[in-house]
């Protein structure tokens, strides 16, 4: 049975990967999952320099969901070559940067910075909706996205991954539009923009007012997108939003995703994106599927 | 120390006081390695709630846990519904706890920062140290964990509407009795908690806070629930925090309230 799939030249063991922010750098997740296991680890934003993040609380629960705005934390990207890489590179794993920032400078610094790291996929992030300056807004133009992905593609000496906002009026846009400036694949979901207000208190849940929407809460809308940009680009797609276990995983892969990311579920339990991979080889066997790249955008 | 996820199974849940509910759980795992001012985080069954509840521990016994908690929303609600002999899904043990100093100590709570210092009266009673006072608040006459913690130590009592002991906060508890110590042990509100920092600070007392935060992965990697510090965390390179993992016990000195 192959469950490897390969996104831009990189070749992973299996589709599942977890979703940025959720995971720190693997770390702290490594002592209930064995890294080995997934396709790749996606680490934590990290920009050219430390941030600070937001105001606490920083999270509230939804119905079926949660909202955060965190505001991208990081140590900045010497601490996290310094730290980080060497540890993630003790397993057999793909990694994947997730890069964030202010300004297109300083996605550049971050890129250019990790040239010469054993790093194999860099995820950008031009689609938090918890930063003021940055992030969200160069995901919500297809002038901005086309221009940020071909400035990052030039710099950049890994493939790129552009992370798309859901926080759009037609998501297909802003993925051709990502097409157009050169990226080489695309993750989609982000979060969607929401709000809570304790009636107790009369103020908002969040410090921020307003936080990134995810868990299973936004699995049909994140779906239905990656759907709509598999039929709208050739690019490879990693899949994400809501997935809890692994029929929500193969959902994405029906609809077009090659590869699935975790998130939300990893705070519900652990272990699952372990849980998810092994319940994608068990569907495998039993539909009688020899290759999981058959399964890709079958639904049509 | 390793953290585990296990069903375990309540032994028996009863209503302390008004929406405070003490739950002794049978678990094998996550007992272990567990001991004062840790928390374990439970799971609700209903799956529209996602994320697990962060809860201190308040007694540790052979092969259980007790936790006592307040109802608070949809969540610790159905806690309270569980009764004898149901599972309950439970993660920890969670977060650094107390460390126990020698001599004598000032053990300062209020409302549902209370039930960790019974365990932690007892852990500070094993090691040798007999001289013990407790400075607990309410907000009214009805209060909960009183005759554990008279067991352990002299208790003074506050109530915000002064039907029992002290009219006011713990901190006018700890003035009207004339209380010092070599150590200060806290848990509870923040606007407490910042009083007791100023107070430990003032008089040159070791003091041990544990905080609270909305919490999302409970192990450090979500940065949810993160304190303002005093210095630069080696973890994230910033003046953070993370409550779950590097806490929920900081020294005095170490946080910005």
């Amino acid at each position: 049975m192959n469950t490897k799939i390969n996104i831009a030249g990189v070749e992973l063991k299996n589709p599942v990967m977890e979703g940025s922010g959720t995971f720190g750098s693997g770390k702290e997740y490594a002592e209930f999952v064995d890294l080995n296991n997934l396709g790749a680890v996606v680490t934590k934003g990290v920009a050219n320099v430390p941030w600070s993040g937001n105001p606490t609380p920083r999270i509230a629960e939804t119905y079926g969901g949660m909202l955060n705005a965190i505001g991208l934390q990081n140590p900045g990207i010497d601490a996290f070559i310094k730290n980080d890489i060497p540890f993630l590179k003790q397993y057999d794993t793909k990694i994947i940067v997730n890069v964030c920032g202010k300004t297109t400078e300083d996605y550049i610094e971050v890129v250019e910075k990790l040239r010469d790291q054993p790093v194999d996929l860099l995820e950008i992030n031009i689609s938090c909706p918890n930063v003021k300056e940055g992030g969200i807004a160069f995901g919500q133009d297809p002038k901005a996205v086309e221009e940020i992905t071909a400035r990052i593609k030039k710099a950049a000496k890994q493939p790129i991954i552009m992370k798309l906002s859901p926080n759009v009026t037609n998501i297909s846009v802003m993925a051709k539009a990502a097409e157009a400036g050169g990226t080489d694949a695309l993750s989609l979901i982000n979060t969607l923009t929401g709000m809570k207000i304790d009636i107790h208190k009369q103020t908002f849940a969040i410090a921020n007012k307003t936080g990134g929407l995810s868990g299973p809460a936004i699995k049909p809308v994140a779906l239905r997108m990656v759907y709509e940009v598999a039929n709208a680009t050739n690019l490879p797609i990693i899949g994400m939003g809501g997935i809890m276990n692994a029929d929500d995983a193969i959902e994405f892969i029906l609809a077009g995703a090659k590869g699935v990311s975790v998130g939300t579920a990893n705070f519900t339990n652990p272990k699952v994106t372990e849980e998810v991979a092994a319940g994608i080889r068990a569907y495998m066997e039993q539909h009688n599927i020899d290759d999981i790249n058959k399964l890709v955008g079958i639904v049509k | 120390m390793s953290k585990i996820k296990e069903t375990a199974k309540v032994i028996s849940q009863e209503e302390l006081a008004s929406g405070v509910y003490s739950m002794w759980i049978s678990t094998n795992e996550v007992v272990k390695d567990a001991k004062q001012g840790q928390f374990i985080s439970i799971y609700c069954n209903d799956g529209a709630k996602l994320l697990p509840r962060p809860i201190s521990i308040c007694e540790i016994s052979t092969n259980a846990l007790r936790i006592v908690y307040r109802v608070v929303g949809g969540g610790t609600k159905e806690f309270s519904k569980y009764s004898a002999g149901d599972d309950i899904e439970i993660f920890g043990p969670l977060g650094n706890g107390f460390s126990i100093n020698n001599g004598n100590s000032l053990l300062i709570a209020g409302g549902i920062g209370i039930p960790p210092m019974v365990e932690l009266a007892k852990s500070i009673r094993e090691a040798g140290n007999t001289d013990i006072n407790i400075v607990i608040g309410y907000r009214d006459k009805e209060t909960f964990l009183l005759n554990e913690l008279q067991a352990l130590g002299n208790v003074y009592i506050a109530t915000e509407d002064g039907s029992v002991g002290t009219k006011g906060n713990v901190m006018d508890a700890i003035r009207e009795n004339d209380l010092t110590a070599d150590s200060i042990y806290s848990c509870g509100p923040t606007p407490m908690l910042k009083a007791v920092q100023e107070y430990g600070i003032r008089l040159g007392i070791k003091t041990q806070l544990s905080l609270e935060e909305k919490m999302a992965c409970g192990i450090g990697a979500c940065l949810a629930c993160v304190c303002k510090s005093k210095e630069k965390d080696a973890h994230t390179n910033v003046n953070n925090k993370r409550i779950c993992k590097d806490g929920p016990v900081f020294l005095a000195e170490e946080v910005l309230l």
